[in-house]
This record gives C-alpha cells, sequence and structure tokens, in this order.
C-alpha cells in the first residue's frame, strides 16, 4: 500500500496519483428513496486497481451508494439521484449515458448467489454476447479464463454443460464473479459478496478479490470488519446516510480521525 | 399415515405425568381425526372426477354405440334427422380457442413485461386493478358486447371477410379478449416470483429489458407461464355463453375459419334443455368429448414441460 488516500483528513492526503489514479470520484452525491434522504452529501474517490471497502452499521447507506455506481436504482421509480459521479472523469450520472453499457463497465455482484437458469458455460458466456461477437473458440477461452480468474475453473471444467444453479452456494458465488468479470468491466462492485458464504467459500472469494485488483478496480460493503481491514486499501465508513471518515485502511483501523469510527470498529454501536 | 390414533403404547411415557398423559391422548386423537378429514376431502375429488366422468359415458353410451366413429366424421348436427355428427362442434372449439391463445399470449405477454419490467408507478396500480377487473367481467357480458358492438363493426368494415359479422374467427376474438386478462394476471404474478437480485443482476451485466425478461425471467418461471396459458385454454374450450352469442350456431361442418360455426359448450347449452332419447344421449358425449379435449390438452403440456426440462441443462 503505497498510497495515502482521504477526504476527510486533509493532513494524510498526499495521495500518489500516478501509481492509483482515480476511477470512480464522487462529488456532493445526495440520494433519496421518495422522502427519505439515504445518501446525504457524499464525496469521496474511488482509486484504480485498489480495493475500496464500505463499512458502516445497517442501514446507513452504503449499498446504496454502491449501487449508485452502476445506477441499479435506475430500475425502480421514485427514487432521486443528486450530484455528480464521474466514471474516468466522464458524468455517469448523465442522461445521456447509454444505462446498459454503463453496467457493462461497471460489474456487480451480490450478497447471494444469482446464478441465471442456465448452463455453467452460459452462465459466463451470457454477458459476454450482449456487446461482444466472439467465434466459439474465442468464447471457449473467454469463459476458461474467466472461470479461472474466479477460481473455480477446476471444480467445474468436467461439468460446463451442468446447470449453474445446481453448484454449492461458494461455487455459485464464484460464477457469478467470472459472469462480471468475462465482460471485462473497469470496476466491480461487491456488495457483502460472503454473507451467504460459509467462512471456506469467503476465504476463497477473498483471496480472489486481492488477485482481482490487479487488473480491475473494486468496491465492496461488508458489514465484517475483519474483512474489510482483510482485503481493503481503503475503508470508508457510514453513518446514517453520511461519510464519516474515508482514509487507509490501516489507519482507519488503527488510528481513525473520528470518534464515531472508532467506536464503530471497536464495537461500541452498530 | 404416520401416526396412528388407537393402541399408543402405555410403556413408553418418557415420565410424564397424568395429565401429560391425557393431553398427548388428546392431541393424537383430534390430529387423527384431522389427518382423516384433510385426506377425506382429497379422496373427493378423484370421487367427484370419477363419478362425471362415468355418467358422461353412461348417458352417451347410447349415441356413441349408434354412430360409432361416424359420430366424429359426420359433418351435421341435424336433429330432425336423428343424424349426430360432432365433428362441427368438435372443430369449431378447437379453431376458436386456438385463435384465442394465439391472439392471447404474445399480447398478455406484452402486457406482464410492460407491468413487471418498464410501467411507470404512476401507472401500474390503476393497469394491474383494471387487468384484475377485466379478468372478473361475467361471460355473458363479453357475449353481449361481441354481438352488439364487434359483430356489427366486422360486418361493415370487413364484409368480404366476415359476411355475417358473426363465426368462429368472431368467437375467438371475444375469447381472445375474455383470457387476455387471465393470461396476463397469472403471467405478471409468476414474473414477480423472479428474486429481485436475479434481476438486478442481469440488468446488472448490461441486458437490456427484452434481453432479461426472454433469457432470464421466462426461463425461470417457464413452468408458471405454460401453467397460464393452459388456464386460459382450458377457459376457452370451455366458455359457453360468449361463445354461443357470437359464433353463428351453425350445426353444419364449414371448414372456413371466418364463417359461422358451433362449438361443443354453445350447442350443448342450446340445445340441451329440450332434447331428450337419442339427441340426449349425443349431447352428453359431446360433453365427454370436450372432457376429453381438456385432458388432452392438460397431457401436452405437461409432456412440455417435461421435455423443456430435459432439454435444459441438468
Amino acid at each position: 500500500m503505497t498510497t495515502t488516500f482521504s477526504h476527510t483528513i486533509p493532513e494524510r492526503a498526499a495521495v500518489d496519483q500516478s501509481a492509483h489514479p482515480t476511477k470512480l470520484q464522487v462529488n456532493n452525491l445526495n440520494f433519496y428513496y421518495g422522502d427519505f434522504q439515504a445518501l446525504k452529501d457524499i464525496s469521496l474517490s474511488i482509486p484504480a486497481n485498489q480495493v475500496t471497502a464500505f463499512i458502516g452499521p445497517s442501514g446507513c447507506g452504503k449499498s446504496t451508494l454502491l449501487r449508485c455506481f452502476n445506477r441499479i436504482h435506475d430500475l425502480y421509480p421514485g427514487l432521486k439521484t443528486e450530484g455528480e459521479l464521474l466514471l474516468n472523469g466522464q458524468n455517469i450520472n448523465d442522461k445521456r449515458i447509454d444505462i446498459n453499457l454503463l453496467r457493462a463497465r461497471i460489474g456487480m455482484v451480490f450478497q447471494k448467489p444469482t446464478p441465471f437458469p442456465m448452463s455453467v458455460y452460459d452462465n459466463v458466456a451470457f454477458g459476454v454476447k450482449l456487446y461482444e461477437r466472439l467465434s466459439s473458440r474465442d468464447m471457449d477461452e473467454r469463459v476458461e479464463w474467466a472461470l479461472k480468474r474466479a477460481a473455480l475453473w477446476d471444480e467445474v471444467k468436467d461439468k460446463l454443460k451442468n446447470n449453474g444453479q445446481a453448484l454449492s452456494g461458494g461455487q455459485q458465488q464464484r460464477l457469478c464473479i467470472a459472469r462480471t468479470i468475462a465482460v471485462k468491466p473497469e470496476v466491480i462492485l461487491l456488495d457483502e459478496p460472503t454473507s451467504a458464504l460459509d467462512p471456506i467459500s469467503t476465504g476463497y472469494i477473498e483471496d480472489l478479490i486481492n488477485e482481482l485488483k490487479k487488473e480491475y478496480t473494486i468496491a465492496i460493503v461488508t458489514h465484517n470488519m475483519q474483512q474489510a481491514a482483510r482485503v481493503s486499501d481503503i475503508t470508508a465508513f457510514m453513518y446514517l446516510g453520511e461519510l464519516v471518515e474515508c482514509g487507509q485502511t490501516d489507519q482507519i483501523f488503527t488510528q481513525p480521525a473520528k470518534k464515531q469510527t472508532e467506536d464503530y470498529i471497536t464495537g461500541r454501536y452498530g | 399415515m404416520t401416526q396412528s390414533t388407537s393402541g399408543a403404547s402405555e410403556d413408553v411415557t418418557l415420565g410424564a405425568s397424568p395429565t401429560e398423559q391425557s393431553a398427548v391422548k388428546r392431541n393424537r386423537r383430534l390430529d387423527g381425526l384431522f389427518e382423516h378429514t384433510t385426506r377425506g376431502f382429497a379422496l373427493l375429488v378423484l370421487l367427484l372426477l370419477g363419478t362425471i366422468m362415468m355418467s358422461l359415458v353412461i348417458s352417451g353410451w347410447p349415441a356413441l354405440s349408434e354412430f360409432g366413429w361416424h359420430f366424429f366424421t359426420e359433418d351435421r348436427w341435424a336433429a330432425n334427422l336423428d343424424r349426430f355428427g360432432a365433428l362441427p362442434a368438435i372443430y369449431g372449439t378447437l379453431v376458436t380457442s386456438g385463435i384465442a391463445i394465439a391472439i392471447a399470449v404474445p399480447v398478455s405477454m406484452g402486457i406482464a413485461i410492460f407491468l413487471t419490467e418498464k410501467c411507470p408507478a404512476a401507472l401500474r396500480r390503476p393497469l394491474g386493478t383494471t387487468v384484475e377487473l377485466l379478468a372478473g367481467v361475467p361471460s355473458i357480458i363479453y357475449g353481449m358486447w361481441g354481438v352488439e358492438v364487434l359483430a356489427p363493426f366486422l360486418q361493415s368494415h370487413f364484409p368480404t371477410i366476415f359476411p355475417a359479422g358473426t363465426g368462429l374467427a368472431t368467437a375467438g376474438l371475444i375469447l381472445a379478449v375474455m383470457i387476455i386478462p387471465f393470461i396476463t394476471a397469472i403471467t405478471r404474478d409468476v414474473m414477480l416470483t423472479v428474486p429481485p437480485m436475479v434481476r438486478e443482476s442481469a440488468y446488472g451485466l448490461g441486458c437490456t429489458t427484452w434481453e432479461v425478461t426472454r433469457s432470464v425471467i421466462f426461463p425461470s418461471v417457464k413452468g408458471g407461464l405454460v401453467g397460464g396459458v393452459i388456464l386460459g385454454l382450458g377457459r376457452a374450450l370451455g366458455e359457453t355463453m360468449a361463445v354461443t352469442f357470437v359464433i353463428g350456431n351453425n350445426l353444419f361442418f364449414n371448414p372456413t375459419v371466418t364463417g359461422q360455426g358451433t362449438s361443443i359448450a354453445a350447442l350443448i347449452a342450446n340445445q340441451f334443455p329440450e332434447a331428450d332419447g337419442l339427441q340426449r344421449s349425443a349431447l352428453l358425449a359431446l360433453g365427454l368429448m370436450l372432457f376429453v379435449i381438456t385432458f388432452i390438452v392438460l397431457a401436452i403440456a405437461r409432456v412440455m414441460l417435461n421435455r423443456m426440462d430435459r432439454r435444459a441443462p441438468k
């Protein structure tokens, strides 16, 4: 971890921009579910090829924020986003942005595995087919590549034609990760990706996150603070829709600048 | 039955007090009673089906034995000549239901997709309620509307296609209108059973609504979809009142789809009250045919579903 990163603690803002340029920049983001304001004036930046973890008690808005990044909120009526969200400097809240293309650029993995009702192979190939025309040989290679990156290839290489929904929970989640990286996104959003998994599967996924950050920018929401400490470079602590503190994970967990953060990570409230 | 109400062994009491033991006995007796009652209700269904089937066979037998296979090939239903052919009615039933399904299925799927995926919040509830209300409109209303509005409209605007206004195609149209809300409501409900997260994952990959619906949602609920279509088809096959109004009630076989004809249900409804002897028996045999056709439809649906399951990856 060579970078120091922060928005809330100026004295630590010596960011090494050359190693990890900003991938996603959030400027004064507000978000409303109807009348309820779920995000309050959030500003932070997510550096490329780093793992940024969002922690905080339930209902603090961390998942809501993550879901702003690929505008999945657009599926539901009555939700409103204000402010700027820049991907490589381009505002993704601009209505002229093609939302499907945006989502192909910013992949997402959910709390529970969500394999589609099709074979293991097709699950991985499905997203690729939407935007690329590959020969069947290239597609085979892509599927194998993605499954290997997701550390699932050895377990499923003999059952690619089997239904993806017949895999175990941990395998299904890695299948979903393979499906997400198969389309070669720039950013991967992980919304509590291990909350439904056993410790062994969780270990696999955490190792995977460490591997994946070499090629992708990763944002992860987690309830598990040890997990945040293990996998992330940057940690952002949120509370009641506000970003309380954001900085290098080491610093957040050892010497948080805010009392609220300290109380939360030491388990005094949550 | 896994538990017996009688013969509870007294020596394995798990150290229960007399009060507990009497409670155990009472609970067992009541649970046994409950089990017998529910099983009785379930068996009643079988009994009903069996006796209805049997009475149709017995009452229709005189006509079936009199005409044999000619019952199915005779091209007219002529009561005055005691010649009863089921062909016009069976043909009419199949054609009208076929037209209805061909129109209703794509339209219903379209409405259901719009309601679940694309509909603005302000419209969702009113539209959904309207669909449910339409599904509850009595068939005689559709019948009167068909004969008062639809048939004259078709006759005056497309006189070459619908010379009489009424006919098999008109009946098919009315049936389609009747079963669209029905199939729509079921399709929407089964589509909503797909977990939001699965839907979001598909959109999250960059899918369009069409791709999400076709590749993820429909395959997830195909059983429910087929079920909805079959329920609609079942309703179309047996629909009597609305069809009787607009089908033309022509008792001679006429293969023209837009021409006048009859259906099993319409024919029975028209003639049964005043029929006796061989005619009555023939009508009952016709009812048996409707029964058999419905069974065949259900069986085909089952086979289709099994085949889909077999083709899907295990």
